[in-house]
């Protein structure tokens, strides 16, 4: 059942470990998110975050430990319970991921052909709305392939969207995009997160994005395989004493290469 | 100076200073990856030649120096290190500075992080094998269960299929296989046909050779060739589809909207493959048919209705429809290992060449072996 309890974290992470073969990426991993918060996972490359995102939405099978989304647990969730619980999650992945195949319209009405019994006028009206939210109006008819990357990640977002999901998962969403285009997508974000009060969990490493969007964070390191550091960006940034956090944030190099000698 | 002609520029060393005490070495000239090999040899023979007490290196002289070059002073320098003579740059230019500073990195040093890969030995190689195919028949078997279930769900809830797409296969696999179908399978009726007639000849018997074609043809080349023609069509597409679509996370995408990637994707390719791979038969039996006819008619002087005659008498209901069944069953095989091999796909462009050819020969291998089963089954039901 879908638990309204403001109290009760939307997403709630209890000790997961992610092994591959041998090698453990992520060792008991423990964490919570609020309902209507924007929650970012950061860290350097190979920290584990886009694999702590894939078990979040249900493609991996942790190792050990459970991932409840809305009360339910997502790894063992019945086949019935996990297509109810996947219609309020929508998932952007990093480019995209649209159908080639289809249109974008096709793509963005694909979820709504699929859950609801809306008649095609009906779902016409919807699609174009979702595109119009992300500025990609007009563009019902091109295909994936004749887009720029930064508009497929809009349409991949408009997808995402199609049956107002109570949660919005962006693996690195302004991931290769020049800073203008980054910038509307990080007020796009924050646009739906204050219009519609979708709970948003973003993986990113841009730094502009954290500051200016994210209300809290975590972030992972490669090492020591789990959450070094929590809480919100800015405070983070002026308080926190750990070297590897103290890097990041101040987009500092870690050897700290010296030019003068 | 004449531009045209290249004068080969090299460095020079000088050497100054009491002997036993600190010398000093002036480098000039142009110390780059064309001279490195020999600026190294004479670094050689410099220490034991000149023993310094000290070693002062002057480069004010240095006109050009790279990145093999600024490398090559760096080991000049460990070579004094290691035989403690003390050692000092004097006199570099601003750029040679910053080109040393910038190479001076103990990572130079680095050990590799991976050591000696072992080439497995025969039996390491055959262990290895053998777990490879268990997994991958694991994998298959995994995947043969899903896709009846899928078939299965589809039986039951016919609306659910995507018939959109089953039709967009049917199209590709079958209407535009017919050309190069047709083409193959007249060609090898010609060649039963006119292999045959050079034996029968003796008997003159050039009348059987219809029945013969007709038989090979219906029973057997018929099913096998539009198979292996489809296998290597449509089986290759749809693994190189589906594995594009693994790289590019649009299967991820389609898993986290709630949708069976089996279903979605596999089950209308299978659908399709079986709908309409039997046709193609058919019109390869024809085909096959008409390439003997041509060969019995041109160079065997039948006429064109004892030829169809005989033709109608050999081949019986039986034959027909055991050949098309065996047809279907090779369409769900190739579209079905097609499919497999495209979901298991992990990477990129290499992974997807290498699944596409893995769906084409094992298709064809599959067909071949459940033919012989076929042969043998239907030998003893006639």
């Amino acid at each position: 059942m879908l638990s309204r309890n403001p109290e009760e974290p939307i997403i709630s992470v209890e000790g997961i470990t992610a092994r591959f073969g041998e090698e453990t990426i992520l060792a008991e991993v423990s964490f919570r998110i609020l309902r209507g918060e924007i929650f970012a996972i950061l860290g350097g490359s190979g920290c584990g975050k886009t694999v702590l995102l894939k078990h979040l939405v249900g493609l991996y099978r942790p190792y050990a430990g459970t991932v409840k989304v809305m009360g339910t647990d997502i790894a063992e969730a019945e086949e019935g319970e996990l297509v109810e619980l996947r219609k309020k999650m929508g998932v952007l992945f990093q480019s995209g991921a649209l159908l080639g195949s289809l249109t974008l319209f096709e793509n963005v009405a694909l979820p709504l052909q699929a859950y609801t019994d809306l008649s095609p006028a009906a779902i016409d009206e919807i699609v174009r709305m979702k595109l119009a939210l992300v500025n990609l109006d007009g563009y019902q008819n091109h295909l994936p392939e004749e887009l720029s990357g930064g508009m497929k990640k809009r349409a991949g977002l408009a997808r995402a969207m199609a049956l107002d999901p109570e949660i919005l998962f962006f693996d690195e969403p302004t991931g290769g995009l020049d800073p203008v285009t980054a910038a509307e997508m990080d007020h796009l974000i924050k646009s739906i997160n204050t219009g519609m009060g979708t709970t948003m969990v973003i993986v990113t490493h841009d730094l502009p994005s954290i500051f200016g969007v994210a209300s809290r964070v975590i972030m992972l390191d490669k090492g020591a395989r789990g959450i070094i550091a929590e809480g919100d960006p800015s405070a983070l940034r002026e308080t926190t004493r750990d070297p590897r956090v103290v890097h990041f944030f101040n987009r500092q190099a870690a050897g700290g290469d010296q030019e003068e000698r | 100076m004449n531009s045209r002609t290249l004068i080969p520029v090299l460095y020079n060393f000088e050497i100054s200073g009491p002997a036993g005490g600190e010398r000093t070495l002036t480098i000039s000239g142009r110390i780059s990856l064309e001279t490195l090999g020999k600026f190294l040899a004479d670094v050689e023979q410099f220490f034991p030649r000149t023993a310094p007490g000290g070693l002062r290196v002057d480069l004010s002289g240095i006109q050009y120096l790279d990145s093999a070059g600024a490398l090559a002073l760096l080991n000049l320098r460990e070579r004094a290190e290691s035989q403690s003579i003390p050692f000092r740059f004097v006199n570099a230019a601003e750029e040679a500075r910053r080109l040393l500073v910038l190479l001076d990195r103990p990572t130079l040093h680095t050990p590799p992080l991976i050591t000696g890969r072992r080439s497995a030995n025969l039996f390491e190689q055959a262990g290895e094998s053998s777990r490879a195919l268990a997994r991958d028949f694991w994998a298959v078997m995994g995947f043969v269960g899903e896709l009846i279930r899928g078939l299965a769900y589809s039986l039951i809830h016919p609306r659910s299929v995507r018939w959109d797409d089953v039709l967009f296969y049917m199209k590709r696999a079958g209407m535009d296989a017919l050309p190069i179908v047709s083409l193959i399978s007249f060609l090898i009726g010609l060649v039963i046909a006119f292999m045959s007639s050079l034996q029968l000849k003796q008997f003159g018997a050039y009348l059987y050779v219809a029945s013969l074609v007709a038989i090979a043809i219906v029973r057997e080349l018929g099913p096998l060739m539009t198979g292996i023609i489809v296998a290597g069509r449509s089986g290759s597409a749809f693994a190189a589809e589906i594995g594009t679509m693994m790289v590019n996370e649009e299967v991820d995408a389609l898993r986290t909207m709630g949708f069976d990637p089996t279903r979605f994707l596999a089950v209308p390719k299978v659908l399709a493959a079986m709908l309409v791979v039997p046709l193609l038969t058919l019109y390869a039996d024809v085909f096959g048919i008409l390439g003997g006819l041509l060969i019995g008619v041109m160079f065997l002087d039948l006429t064109v209705y004892s030829y169809v005659d005989w033709t109608l008498w050999s081949i019986t209901l039986f034959d027909i429809v055991s050949s098309l069944i065996k047809s279907i069953v090779f369409a769900a095989l190739i579209s079905g290992i097609g499919c497999q091999r495209g979901f298991g796909v992990r990477g990129g462009a290499a992974a997807v060449g290498s699944a596409t050819t893995s769906a084409v020969v094992a298709g064809i291998f599959l067909i071949i072996v459940v033919d012989s089963f076929f042969a043998v089954i239907l030998h003893y039901v006639r």
